[in-house]
Order: C-alpha cells, then structure tokens, then sequence
C-alpha cells in the first residue's frame, strides 16, 4: 500500500517591491518526502502553487552558496538542509538577515562583491617568475594555515550572522577578512601590504567584537571569527611598527 | 523602510532592533559582554581598598567592615558567580581570537587551548587562596 502523502507548512516572507511596503509573510502547504530539502520544498511551491516566488539557487548540492537564507531564523544553505528535520513545521524562511531584501528571498549582494573586489582575492607574486622557475611549494604547514579560509563559497551566511554588519553595513565583514586572510596568509603572496590598509580601518578587523556567530553558520567551516581575530593582532603590530619604519608599514 | 525613486521601492532593509534577543547565540553573547562589567566592578572594590590603606589603618578597617556586610557578601556572590560565567565564556570563544599555533607539525586544537586557559585559572585561584591562607597564618 502507497505512504499517505504527509505535508509540511512553510511561512515564507515575501517582498515584492511593485505590490508592498514592507514584506509579509505568505504561509504554503506542500507534501515532502524523507529526502526533500528545503530548496527543494520552495521549487514545489515555484513549479506547483505560486511562480512568483523567487529565490536564487545553482548547484543544490552546498558549493556554489547561492541558496543561503534564513531557516527557522537561523542562516543556512536550503539546500542541505532537511524538511524532515524540521517537523512537524511550519518552517519559516526568510531572506538571509541583515542584508537588504530585493526581492522574496533574494537579497542585495552590491556591497559584499564590493568589498570582495576591494581586497584584492588573488595571489600577488613576491616577483616576476617564469616557468622555468618551476612551481610555488608549500610545507603542509605553510598549506594548513590557509587551507581553512580557502575553502569559502561567498555565500554570505556569515554576513547573516553577523549583528556587527547588521548594525554597520559599512563593516567589512566575516567572509570577505576571512578571505583577505587566506592570501595575506599564503606563503606564495606578496600583497599583504596593499590589503592592510581595508584590514586596518576601522570597518576592517575593529569592527569585530568575536561574537563568533560566524564561525558556527560557516558550511564549509572557514572560521572567519579566528580569521578576523587573527588580524586584529596582526594591524596592532601593523600600527606599532610604523614608528620603526619610517614610511609605515602598510606601503 | 524603502527608498528608490518615487513609485517605485527600492530594497527592503529590515530593523536591527532587537536584534541580540532573535537568537540563543545572541544572547549568550550579550551574557559574556555584560558579565564583564561584573569584572569591573570588582576592580572598583579592590581600588577603593587600595585608597583606603594608604588613607591609614581606621580607614582600611572601615573598609574591611563594609567588605563583611550582608549587602557586600551578596554582590560578591553575584560578582563570583558573573566572574565564573564571564570566564567560561570567554575561553569558550579564546581559541578564535588566538593565532593558529603548532604543536610538532599539528595544529593545537580549540579544546586544548579552552583547557589551558581552566587550568592556568585554575592554578591561580589555588595559589590566592594558599597565600591568603600562609598570610592568615
């Protein structure tokens, strides 16, 4: 004999900028299975009761960190995570906080690109090298030191957690210091000196105050509170040092 | 609140009012910054009982009084209790404010640096409370 069908009821805050002020939210039944994810259970509501619902979403499978939002008021990829760990509901989501809704549940990612392009994400070489040179070598340790904080998929679930960057937009923010660490960390790069000056602002590192969310939501656990919290060191040796160095450290 | 040109909205940044109640994590955060204003607190009472000494010995006794009044044994027991769950949540969140550090090759795990900070308080506390009581005699 066939499984009844079982169903689950999702809230779902919606935000449609040509029909509402501020956004509300829209509740939705939809049957599930043991192996249904969340992104999953919103691309039943897509295809089957309401097509003007958006939401961003690619790989399904946690690597390209478009599918991050709000889950029961906590951030998370909708795609590994699981209706059935959810009963009985209703699940709320709702776009990823702190961040400005565009639209139902996609958010505004200007800022954050902005801030990724202005650290410069990419190995600077120390010198020119030719490839008669060879490859760059690493010691597992020299590797250990950034492998963590490479591992990032820009998916802004730390931005979410983060009541620093909810209150100062301005703030830099976990994913992209966590980044800017992963190369000012590699022992390949030679660009520390250009991206100290975002680190050492005051929307750089100090706008930390190690609440640690960050660090908890990551789900690919990059660490960014330790990323960040490294730094702050390193920008107070930074500071001091530019009274030995008489051009200062940071150019 | 909304922006953009008139007619149309712009998008839509929600309030952060409130914001350390909407999550458990938020809130234990809150308890480790407020504990440590407890932190403070007592360094006032033991400052004041530096004061006092050098104002001579009735002023330090009056200040000694005052330490064993029922009003100061309960804040001291509030500023204990506040001291033991700042502490707690401090090396809770130590390991993610320190270098990564390696130990013959390995990276030092976050528990082992949360052990080493109990100890050394640990350790501390029972070289207080040998000297307070070798000073007793």
């Amino acid at each position: 004999m066939p499984e009844a069908v079982k169903s689950v009821e999702l809230e779902v805050l919606r935000y449609r900028p040509e029909q509402e002020d501020a956004p509300v939210w829209q509740r939705y039944r939809v049957p599930y299975s043991h192996d249904m994810s969340v992104l999953q259970a919103l691309q039943h509501v897509k295809d089957e009761l309401d097509g003007s619902l958006s939401f961003r979403w690619s790989c399904r499978m946690a690597i390209c960190g478009s599918c991050g939002m709000m889950i029961n008021g906590k951030p998370a990829l909708s795609c590994e995570t699981f209706v059935r760990d959810l009963l009985p509901g209703p699940v709320r989501i709702e776009a990823l906080a702190h961040l400005p809704i565009e639209r139902d549940l996609i958010v505004s990612v200007d800022g954050f690109v902005k801030k990724l392009e202005g650290i410069k994400p990419y190995l600077i070489p120390k010198e020119p090298r030719t490839l008669a040179q060879g490859e760059y070598l690493q010691t597992p340790e020299q590797l250990e030191r950034i492998e963590s904080f490479s591992s990032c998929i820009n998916c802004m679930l730390c931005y979410a957690a983060c009541p620093q960057f909810g209150l100062n937009p301005d703030f830099i923010g976990p994913g992209v210091l966590a980044l800017l660490h992963r190369y000012n960390d590699d022992s390949r790069d030679g660009g520390r000196a250009q991206r100290m000056e975002v680190l050492n602002a005051e929307e750089g590192v100090w706008s930390c105050t190690a609440v640690g969310y960050c660090s908890e939501v990551c789900p690919k656990h990059v660490d960014p509170a330790n990323a960040v919290n490294q730094n702050k060191v390193n920008s107070a040796k930074d500071y001091f040092l530019r009274f030995l160095q008489p051009k200062g450290a940071t150019r | 609140m909304s922006h953009g040109r008139p007619g149309t909205r712009g998008p839509y940044v929600r309030p952060m009012r409130g914001w350390w109640r909407r999550d458990p994590f938020f809130v234990r955060y809150m308890v480790r910054e407020a504990t440590a204003l407890a932190v403070l607190v007592y360094a006032i009472v033991l400052t004041v009982g530096v004061v006092r000494l050098a104002q001579g010995e009735a002023a330090f006794d009056g200040w000694l009084r005052a330490l064993r009044s029922p009003a100061s044994l309960l804040l001291h027991a509030v500023l204990l209790l506040s001291m033991v769950v700042h502490a707690h949540s401090w090396f809770e969140i130590m390991p993610k404010t320190m270098p990564i550090i390696f130990v013959g090759g390995r990276r030092l795990a976050a528990r082992t640096i949360q052990r080493a900070g109990w100890a050394a308080t640990v350790a501390v506390t029972v070289v207080v409370f040998a000297l307070a009581l070798w000073a007793r005699g």
